[in-house]
């Protein structure tokens, strides 16, 4: 009897050997004389599993992880005579950390064959899509709106509203932009979506399309996401030869189609107008607002740009209703987050959930604390330009609001664990040199303020008169909020500040 | 090993720019074609990309040198990076990137006299739940440690 089996080749399970795990169950299967169906998938997000095989079963899918090669021929025999293994973990939709979650825009990562259009619909996609050009413009805003979706890029602006003013705007040319530039560390769903379930983001995009009246759309990824950039590839060239893109959407009268752009190295270049002057072609530095990029932006035309995950929770409220999906949520955070844990953590991995789950909760409670066995001191929520909060401040709920309030930010849902050996200076440091390193150059309190921000802790933490740096250093982070152009130079003190205020030992040397 | 780069020869450069002609805002997507052929973006390709586009060559030059990504002089055979992230330094990328330095005797963006390593750092792979993250000539690594970044470096060098 043939066995189905399913095994992730996102960039993490490969990382951490999947390929190697398929070329063995191979040729176990070879050796065993046991036709073996391997499909090759997105991940489930659970990273400390993988690589993650699963196999189909007389009882269902059952899962096997963190797989090895030298495991593979045993897991298939016991597989196929219904036998115990001690890598065995049950059906995944079993495993705690994947039964707590609300998977609605991942759904079906980690399911299906992220090449195959026929397995995106078969597992239920394009009804979203379907039911937008049955509801025509209007009715999309009106659903994107009512569902109270904001945009998961860190911003949290609501998406309904931006697209109304593209909708609004009169212009022969409109685009929709997917901001893929996915640069915060400890965040990784935007390519694991990607490289999951990439149908699902040109779903959102073509619907997008419509509402606005774009006909074109650009996804812009980052250069050190190749597994992701070559998965979109391949996902726009089905979807273009088989009529979901070009002309004729699904046989409808509109038209819509994506182009993939690569990066090359930026990290500001995730900042959305210096995004749109990389996809012109020239330096990414940044624009100023006004002009809004939905009144002027790609190439002077009224533009939408969206992070991943907000176009990609589109064909969810598409399909199943705004109140569907404003049914999750706390207070003005509506829907799921897909909450990336990692660092130091034991069970990290992406936990797609209402907003409103304490931070104490995620980081002890799913991600079940450290990996190294050591104490939990810190976490930075919400990548490099995020807070550290300290442990004082674990009963946060996840959402907007309540971030802002202690401090932070959730940015784009990233929690990175720190243990107990963490220097904090050192971070702050880093948050500052990160700052110059990636400056676009345009404004003057990001360019200079970051170098002098490094300056001023390196003099801290070599003991030279630190009182008195750090109130200067104090002042010069008032100055980078208040006066940067971008989030990179206004952000930027919310590590730096945090560090000092939740962990001032940490900058005493003397 | 990663696929040997061309040598330099105009005539393949402008085929490869001239593809990217009426692509809006092209420039970025040639540089990296260009790059990808030949493993670094020469001098030359500045004065051609200038004419092709009809730009000045300050503004190739800017872009060439806004972006990480592009060399202006060739890599080693082997490219290594290491992610320097929050993330990874959380699960102990420092020390990685030391025994990296050390043994390859290199320090950041460095490429050895005879050609054979280069070292750049990264920031952020999204391996951000398997760190310490790096990729050596393409391929993803994950959980690395001081041994294992050694033995890599040692089985590429063979």
């Amino acid at each position: 009897m043939s066995l189905n089996a399913r095994l992730s080749k996102d960039a993490a399970a490969l990382a951490l050997g999947a390929d190697a795990v398929a070329a063995a169950l191979a040729d176990a299967a070879a050796r065993a004389e046991r036709p073996l169906t391997l499909t090759r998938t997105g991940s489930r997000g659970m990273v400390w599993l993988e690589p993650l095989l699963e196999i189909e079963t007389p009882s269902g899918w059952l899962a096997y992880g963190p797989m090895t090669a030298a495991d593979a021929a045993a897991v298939l025999k016991a597989a196929a005579n219904g036998a115990a293994h001690p890598l065995a973990l049950g059906p995944v939709e079993a495993i705690p950390f994947f039964k707590r979650q609300t998977r609605l825009t991942f759904a079906r990562c980690g399911t299906v064959d992220p090449d195959s259009l026929d397995a995106y619909v078969t597992a239920g996609g394009l009804k979203g899509l379907e039911r937008a050009i049955a509801l025509g413009p209007d009715g999309i805003l009106e659903e994107v709106t009512r569902s109270g979706l904001r945009g998961r890029g860190g911003a949290g602006f609501p998406a309904g509203i931006k697209w109304q003013g593209a909708a609004k705007a009169g212009a022969a040319q409109k685009y929709i932009v997917c901001n893929a530039d996915e640069g915060d560390s400890g965040t990784y769903a935007d390519r694991m979506l990607m490289e999951g379930d990439p149908f699902l983001l040109i779903e959102g995009m073509i619907v997008a399309g419509i509402a606005t009246g774009a006909t074109h759309g650009y996804i812009y990824i980052r250069s050190e996401y190749p597994h992701a950039l070559a998965a979109m590839r391949r996902a726009v060239a089905a979807a273009q030869e088989n009529g979901l893109l070009g002309p004729k959407v699904m046989g409808s009268d509109h038209a819509f189609d994506l182009e993939v752009r690569s990066g090359a190295g930026s990290y500001v270049c995730g900042e959305e107008t210096a995004l749109l002057e990389s996809i012109e072609g020239t330096r990414g530095l940044v624009r100023a607002k006004p002009p809004l990029p939905v009144h002027s932006g790609l190439f002077g035309a009224p533009t939408v740009i969206n992070n991943v995950l907000t176009l990609a929770a589109v064909p969810t409220i598409l399909e199943k209703g705004a109140e569907f999906y404003a049914n999750f949520g706390s207070g003005k955070s509506r829907g799921t987050m897909p909450i990336q844990l990692a660092g130091d953590v034991k069970f990290g991995g992406l936990f797609e959930t209402a907003f409103g789950v304490t931070l104490g909760e995620l980081v002890d409670g799913i991600g079940g604390g450290t990996r190294s066995g050591r104490p939990v001191r810190a976490v930075q929520v919400g990548g490099p330009l995020g807070a550290y909060f300290p442990r004082v401040l674990f009963d946060t709920p996840f959402d907007y609001e309540a971030f802002t309030a202690k401090g932070g930010l959730i940015g784009h849902g990233g929690i990175v664990v720190f243990n107990d050996s963490v220097d904090m200076a050192e971070q702050a440091r880093f948050a500052m040199e990160f700052c110059a390193e990636e400056s676009c150059g345009k404004c003057t309190p990001c360019r200079i303020g970051s170098k002098r921000g490094q300056e001023l802790i390196d003099h801290i933490i070599s003991k030279d008169n630190a009182a008195s740096d750090i109130a200067i250093l104090r002042e010069l982070c008032d100055v980078m909020k208040s006066g940067s152009l971008c989030a990179l130079g206004g952000f930027v003190p919310y590590p730096v500040l945090s560090a000092l205020d939740h962990f001032p030992q940490d900058f005493d040397r003397r | 090993m990663p696929p040997a780069a061309e040598l330099w020869n105009e005539a393949r450069a402008r085929e490869i720019a001239e593809t990217f002609a009426n692509t809006k805002g092209g420039l970025l997507p040639a540089l990296l074609a260009i790059q990808s052929a030949f493993g670094h973006v020469p001098g030359e390709a500045v004065v051609l990309l200038a004419e092709v586009f009809n730009v000045s060559r300050a503004e190739v030059h800017g872009a060439v040198t806004f972006y990480r990504d592009f060399r202006e002089r060739p890599a080693g055979r082997h490219v290594l990076k290491l992610c320097r992230a929050e993330a990874c330094q959380a699960a102990g990328s420092v020390s990685v990137a030391e025994v990296a330095k050390r043994r390859l005797k290199l320090g950041w963006d460095e490429t050895d006299s005879e050609g054979n390593w280069t070292l750049e750092p990264v920031f952020c792979l999204g391996l951000c739940a398997c760190g310490p993250a790096g990729m050596l000539d393409g391929t993803p690594l994950a959980r690395l440690d001081g041994a294992r970044i050694e033995k890599l470096i040692d089985g590429a060098a063979e």
